[in-house]
């Protein structure tokens, strides 16, 4: 491939690609040039160049924490750049809040949806909108050239060219001196009238986004309150909101990582669609496979450096990891054959409400065995965290027994039902949960690694508190888990999200467990802290430990568990063998379209599958 | 027009800070009481037309003038002390408690409750005795009771012990006008079951009760089980529910005890300063100590800086006035406000960093014209120049761009 | 109670309504915009202090010869104080993103003393002459019957009319305009509210001082119409029963119109039951406040998604937050 100037014709960023032989004239929509970012001591971006062509789908890969989101976000005017230029069109822009991000056609979908709750689907796309322009001297001088206008053809006006009866209707109409200079004086009032006009809620609102929503091919009640939409139904409501404000560049940040294979699979329809229709579409991904499925080039950053961009059809997997990564990495989780594997934690039936009554967990039941990994699927608020906060505890259930195996008691069982955490404690169970909300839940921000250390551990002895053993624990975690920090007197909360992860699970595996539960321990870790804590699962399982692994990526799911059971809105739709497992049957339990049990999924036959309709 | 546009870029931005040194913090905010202060003397300099070296001399004649002005504000300042160390645990636990007013009234009130119908019938010691227990019993009976529905329902607790302060309110009007039908209105001092006086005055007491409750406070917070279980409620509920903490437990343990300190000093005042109760008796100072709590950073030792800079502007600004012949009690309170505000400020410069806006193209320029201003001593370039030289870096740029895409 | 007593309760109870029916309509849309304002009290005293000190010049230096100019230019000095306060309050809690509930407290402390101050400076002098301009704020509209539904809609003062006219226009812009949609996107959301491009910081300004110096019109009515324009250090309970009638009325001005109604009959109360002494007076006083605790503790606990406050009341918004 080479790129040529073709000398002075041409605007400086218009450039004629020559590939194969074909050329293809490529304009480009947005360039950044030398952007940089810090927060405090932080470098989140440093000195980026980027270009962004129209009708071209753009992902930006790069591992958790390499910057991508901070770049976009630079975009779409939530943050701004300390150094560097962005141009659109050729026009050097400044973009200092989402407002100006719109006035450029640039619209972000957020990772974590940007949606208001409590909202219509409707509202929320209408929301923000601004009033059509009006402006008063413009109009004044439209409206008194269209009554020149006018009044010229009326006074050359022929009446014998347009005979007939209805001839009157095509005489145009004579607008006397008086009555333009009236409708000019009432002008202001027709500005404020078109105001008062735009801002009142009509009762139609709805009805013409969903004229827009219909339109473009999506099928979606747009009256429904967001609390009421499903994961994929809030992306759709985000993807109209963009389209609605005629964004020609649209950002997406990781869409797919709340969705399941099929969902994605639409997802990608709908982005070929737009890239047809000549938008610029970037997405922000670190999944491999989706950027060779969809985009057109590749930009790679690592460290808030850009290392690379590079033809999609010209690279593949490997060498984007090399990029991603600086270094070789092999991509391959090890997964050592369980044996000896008895259970650990049998749950049968278990049902549990929310607080509006409705069932969260319906019948819910599954064994963990020792020294397997088991891995929990689902799209996310499926009831997984539910389900393990009910095991611990947490979650008052409704029905359903929970039953612990105690190693140290040759495994006679105990019951867990409706047990508090402390009274779980008491009986002896040695039961370790990583939650989902690591610094709302596992940890506290604002307190130092001891006093972190000191939550699982302050009952001991009386009234007043032991610091010395739990500043031990966290000195021994800081070195063996290599934990990235000034001292153990440092709050959590300034640690990276990583290191943050390795001092909750590194206390949680402290606690020498024999049923270890981690929700998406890896969720936002960079590929190193990922292994890190693969690894450390992984151990634990050697050390004949339950392990249940609430996960999102199920390439990673896939190689790393032993069982997978997939949970759909709160009922278990199959439990499958991890080394059998077929992605895209799970995508189909995962929105409940399928159901397979375990003897179906060993020998994996397609015979055994029982759609549950379409 | 590039021009224009950079132009539009903010001009202040601001940056969280990740981190200040601890005792920057304090240094910042102990500048900003003395800023205050110093403030404050400016402004009743300037609204009385004194010199401003009057109204300082006033100010601390007003607190430390005389040895019964002393002994004034010491117990002034340790009473409002234990109010503050009171709601202190609660903020804590971010149960915004601002009903300390009333827990400290209907204390008061109670006392004098049992000094009213005990009086004479039973012996003094006795009396305290008695009125100490009905004192804590009512004071936490006020502060738990938005504490229970605050932990079973989350019950918003800043209206409900508002309202609690009101309900106080009205029940010691309806006792004073009860117990003096007369149209005084006033209910005068009983000699009953007073506490003794140490060191002949009522000031000694009060401040061993509050050099108590400080150090009791430190420790309880520091290094108890109780206060950590404060502290992790306090900053998340769901890490408390996770490590097995009964929340709603620490909810109403921690108004037990809040409710405890408050009667504590609603029992100074009735039955060991004013003897008597009137809807003034707390006088405010319920909100004070929250404000002076929060501003205190919960820090027990901030805490009673606070309350001496408060009862000292209190004290002297009142003097001031006095002595510039202005009867007017409400300076005081506007003092306090002003104080409170700026101290408020301060907050902010400790939690953000203010960045002034530098583009690298802006600092370029600066050096051009500062050259331009060595040979020339008229203060800027012309516009034109400025659109010059600026055209000429875009073109560089320009260049370099062409250069790096080829 | 005979007929006649009831007519002049319900007469009264409305009028007094009015003071809580500003103080409430005025802190539901800055509660709307995320902000918990516990610096009412203060925003009234402090609007109803300047009020009067203008209204007191006005007189001393041009009589009670024109009374439209006696009405309109003190209400005007009025909101402008309110609105003043409302930029203090939005400079410490927007700009620099203070904890509410203590700016809140520091202006209640801060707003009464200071109208105390200006109040007892002023009451040295011949300040006791507002009182003769009372009567054209309670006149302009007035029906002249003995008629008891006249007697109780169409004989109170212009404010009272008022009251209810912005009560009315707050609901509507709330619920029927893309300015209300903003608003409340920005109490519920502000990142959301930022991302789509709306100007949160402008809203939470704007909101902040209309919703002050709606709330200081109320601190204003009550002295110059409902005390007749004797000053009495009421206005800080006043305040503090405006806040918590708004979680009576849901956020919703509407509604408020008969909570407040309500609470004003409550006040009153004590003078209409026969027999009473004063001590028995004060334990009925006692119930707005008791009423106000039951309101909130009913709402907690049968609370549904809809009545909920702004989700993103009492917190502060910073963009670039990580």
């Amino acid at each position: 491939m080479c790129i040529t100037w073709l000398g002075g014709n041409f605007p400086p960023n218009r450039f004629i690609f020559f590939s194969g032989g074909n050329s293809v004239e490529k304009t480009v929509a947005i360039e950044l040039r030398g952007i940089t970012k810090t927060f405090g001591d932080v470098v989140a971006n440093k000195n980026v160049d980027l270009d962004v062509y129209k009708g071209e789908i753009l992902s930006i890969l790069g591992e958790n924490g390499s910057g991508k989101t901070t770049l976009m976000n630079m975009i779409s005017g939530i943050y701004f750049p300390d150094e560097g230029h962005i141009y659109i069109n050729g026009e050097e822009v400044v973009i200092k809040s989402p407002k100006d991000a719109f006035a450029h056609k640039i619209g972000m979908i957020h990772q974590h949806f940007k949606l208001v709750d409590t909202f219509s689907a409707a509202d929320n796309i209408i929301l923000g909108e601004k009033c059509p322009k009006f402006d008063l001297k413009e109009e004044k001088e439209k409206l008194a050239e269209a009554h020149r206008a006018e009044n010229e053809a009326y006074e050359h006006y022929d009446e014998s060219e347009h005979p007939g009866p209805l001839a009157y209707m095509t005489k145009p109409k004579f607008h006397s001196e008086k009555e333009t200079k009236r409708k000019l004086a009432l002008m202001p009032l027709v500005g404020i009238g078109k105001k008062i006009k735009f801002n009142w809620l009509a009762k139609k609102r709805a009805d013409v986004v969903q004229d827009i929503a219909n339109r473009f091919g999506f099928k979606i009640d747009l009256k429904k309150k967001i609390y009421d939409l499903s994961v994929s139904e809030k992306q759709t409501v985000e993807i109209i909101k963009v389209l609605y404000r005629g964004a020609d560049i649209l950002i997406l940040d990781e869409p797919t990582a709340v969705l399941t294979p099929q969902e994605i699979d639409k997802l990608f329809d709908v982005l070929r669609n737009m890239k047809a229709a000549g938008k610029s579409i970037i997405i922000i991904t670190h999944k491999l496979n989706e950027v060779m499925a969809i985009s057109d080039r590749v930009a790679v950053l690592r460290k808030g450096e850009h290392i690379a961009t590079v033809n999609t059809s010209e690279t593949n997997e490997q060498q984007l990891t090399e990029m991603m990564v600086g270094k070789k990495v092999s991509l391959n989780i090890d997964r050592t054959e369980p044996h000896d594997v008895k259970n650990r934690l049998v749950v049968s039936g278990l049902t549990a409400l929310d607080i509006d009554g409705v069932k969260v967990l319906d019948n819910v039941s599954f064994e963990a065995r020792s020294g397997e990994i088991l891995g929990i699927a689902g799209i996310a608020g499926s009831g997984q965290r539910q389900l393990l906060e009910a095991i611990a505890g947490l979650y008052k259930i409704k029905d359903g027994a929970i039953t612990y195996f105690d190693p140290a008691k040759d495994d006679a069982p105990v019951d867990l039902r409706s047990k508090t955490p402390v009274q779980i404690r008491d009986l002896g169970v040695r039961l370790s949960f990583v939650p989902e909300d690591r610094l709302g839940m596992g940890l506290v921000g604002n307190m130092d690694l001891i006093d972190n250390m000191m939550l699982r551990s302050y009952r001991k002895g009386f009234m007043f508190l032991d610091r010395k053993s739990p500043k031990k624990l966290a000195e021994t975690i800081v070195e063996e888990l290599e934990v990235v920090t000034p001292s153990t007197h440092t709050a959590v909360r300034r640690l990276s999200g990583g290191n943050v992860q390795k001092v909750l699970v590194g206390r949680e595996i402290a606690a020498s467990p024999s049923v270890l539960m981690a929700a998406y321990p890896v969720r936002g870790l960079d590929i190193n802290s990922s292994y890190t804590i693969y690894n450390l699962l992984n151990d634990q399982k050697e050390k004949k430990v339950a392990v249940i692994f609430v996960g999102e990526d199920l390439d990673v799911l896939i190689q790393l568990c032993d069982r997978i059971m997939i949970i759909c809105g709160g009922k278990v739709t199959g439990i499958v063998d991890g080394r059998t497992a077929d992605k895209n049957k799970i995508g189909l339990m995962m929105m409940g379209q399928l159901h397979m049990d375990e003897g179906a999924a060993l020998t994996d036959s397609s015979t055994e599958v029982m759609p549950d309709g379409e | 027009m590039v021009n224009e546009k950079k132009e539009r870029e903010p001009l202040i931005h601001l940056v969280k800070r990740d981190h200040l040194d601890a005792w920057k913090q304090w240094a910042i905010r102990l500048g900003a009481i003395a800023g205050s202060l110093l403030f404050i003397c400016l402004l009743i300099s300037i609204v009385l037309k004194g010199s401003p070296f009057k109204v300082v001399e006033f100010m601390f004649k007003g607190a430390f003038g005389t040895n019964l002005n002393v002994n004034i504000f010491f117990r002034d300042a340790a009473i409002l002390l234990i109010i503050s160390l009171a709601v202190t645990p609660a903020f804590k636990m971010r149960f915004w408690n601002i009903g300390a007013e009333g827990q400290v009234l209907i204390s008061a009130y109670m006392s004098v409750l049992c000094m009213f119908y005990l009086g004479g019938k039973v012996s003094d010691t006795l009396l305290i005795f008695i009125s100490l227990i009905a004192s804590l019993s009512v004071g936490i009976l006020w502060a738990v009771i938005p504490a229970i529905f605050k932990a079973l329902w989350n019950t918003n607790e800043t209206l409900f012990t508002l309202m609690m302060n009101y309900i106080a309110l009205q029940i010691v009007l309806y006792s004073i006008k009860a117990w003096v039908p007369t149209s005084s209105g006033q209910l005068p001092p009983l000699t009953s079951g007073n506490l003794p006086q140490i060191a002949g005055g009522d000031y000694v007491l009060s401040i061993i009760v509050a050099i108590f409750i400080t150090v009791f406070l430190f420790i309880y917070m520091r290094f108890s089980k109780h206060g950590y279980e404060v502290s992790v409620v306090g900053e998340s509920q769901n890490t408390a529910r996770y490590i097995g903490i009964n929340v709603p437990k620490v909810i109403i343990r921690t108004l037990v005890l809040s409710g405890a300190m408050c009667a504590i000093a609603g029992f100074l005042i009735g039955a060991g300063i004013d003897h008597t109760v009137s809807i003034d008796t707390v006088g405010g100072r319920g909100f004070t100590a929250v404000l002076v709590s929060w501003l205190g950073q919960f820090n027990p030792l901030a805490i009673v800086l606070m309350s001496c800079v408060v009862v000292f502007l209190s004290k002297g600004t009142t003097r001031v006035m006095e002595s510039f012949g202005i009867a007017n009690a409400f300076f005081a309170e506007v003092a306090t406000g002003i104080c409170f505000l700026i101290i408020i400020i301060c907050e902010f410069f400790i939690r953000y960093r203010v960045i002034l806006k530098k583009s690298e193209k802006k600092v370029a320029h600066e050096d051009l014209e500062l050259a331009a201003q060595g040979e020339d001593s008229s203060e800027q370039l012309t516009a034109n120049e400025n659109e010059d030289v600026r055209l000429l870096q875009k073109d560089e740029q320009n260049d370099d761009e062409e250069g790096r895409r080829i | 109670m005979t007929g006649a007593m009831l007519v002049q309760f319900i007469k009264s109870a409305m009028r007094l309504s009015a003071t809580f029916l500003y103080g409430s309509t005025g802190e539901t849309i800055i509660e709307k915009g995320g902000h918990l304002n516990l610096g009412i009290p203060g925003v009234m005293s402090v609007g109803a202090a300047c009020g009067c000190i203008a209204e007191y010049y006005l007189v001393k230096s041009m009589g009670l010869s024109a009374p439209a100019l006696l009405v309109l230019i003190p209400l005007l000095v009025t909101i402008f104080a309110g609105a003043l306060m409302g930029l203090l309050y939005s400079f410490l809690t927007v700009t620099l993103r203070a904890n509410q509930n203590v700016v809140g407290l520091a202006m209640t402390t801060f707003g009464v003393g200071l109208a105390g101050y200006l109040i007892t400076k002023m009451q040295a002098q011949n300040f006791v002459i507002i009182t003769r301009a009372s009567r054209f704020f309670l006149n302009m509209f007035q029906v002249q019957s003995e008629n008891w539904f006249v007697q109780i809609f169409l004989s109170h003062g212009v404010l009272v009319y008022l009251a209810i006219i912005v009560a009315i226009v707050a609901q509507i812009i709330l619920s029927k305009t893309r300015v209300g949609l903003n608003l409340r996107a920005v109490g519920e959301n502000p990142a959301t509210a930022d991302a789509v491009g709306i100007n949160v910081t402008k809203y939470k300004y704007v909101s902040t001082c209309t919703g002050c110096a709606i709330s200081a019109i109320g601190g204003f009515f009550c002295i110059i119409d409902y005390m007749g324009g004797n000053w009495e250090y009421i206005l800080e309970g006043f305040g503090w029963l405006s806040i918590a009638l708004v979680i009576f009325s849901m956020w919703r001005p509407v509604l408020s119109i008969p909570g407040s109604f309500i609470f004003g009959g409550l006040y009153i109360l004590a003078n209409y039951i026969e027999g009473t002494t004063f001590a028995q007076m004060e334990i009925i006083n006692m119930l707005p406040y008791i009423v106000t605790v039951l309101v909130l503790i009913i709402t907690s606990i049968f609370g549904k998604k809809s009545v909920q406050p702004p989700a993103a009341l009492g917190t502060s918004y910073f963009r670039e937050e990580r």
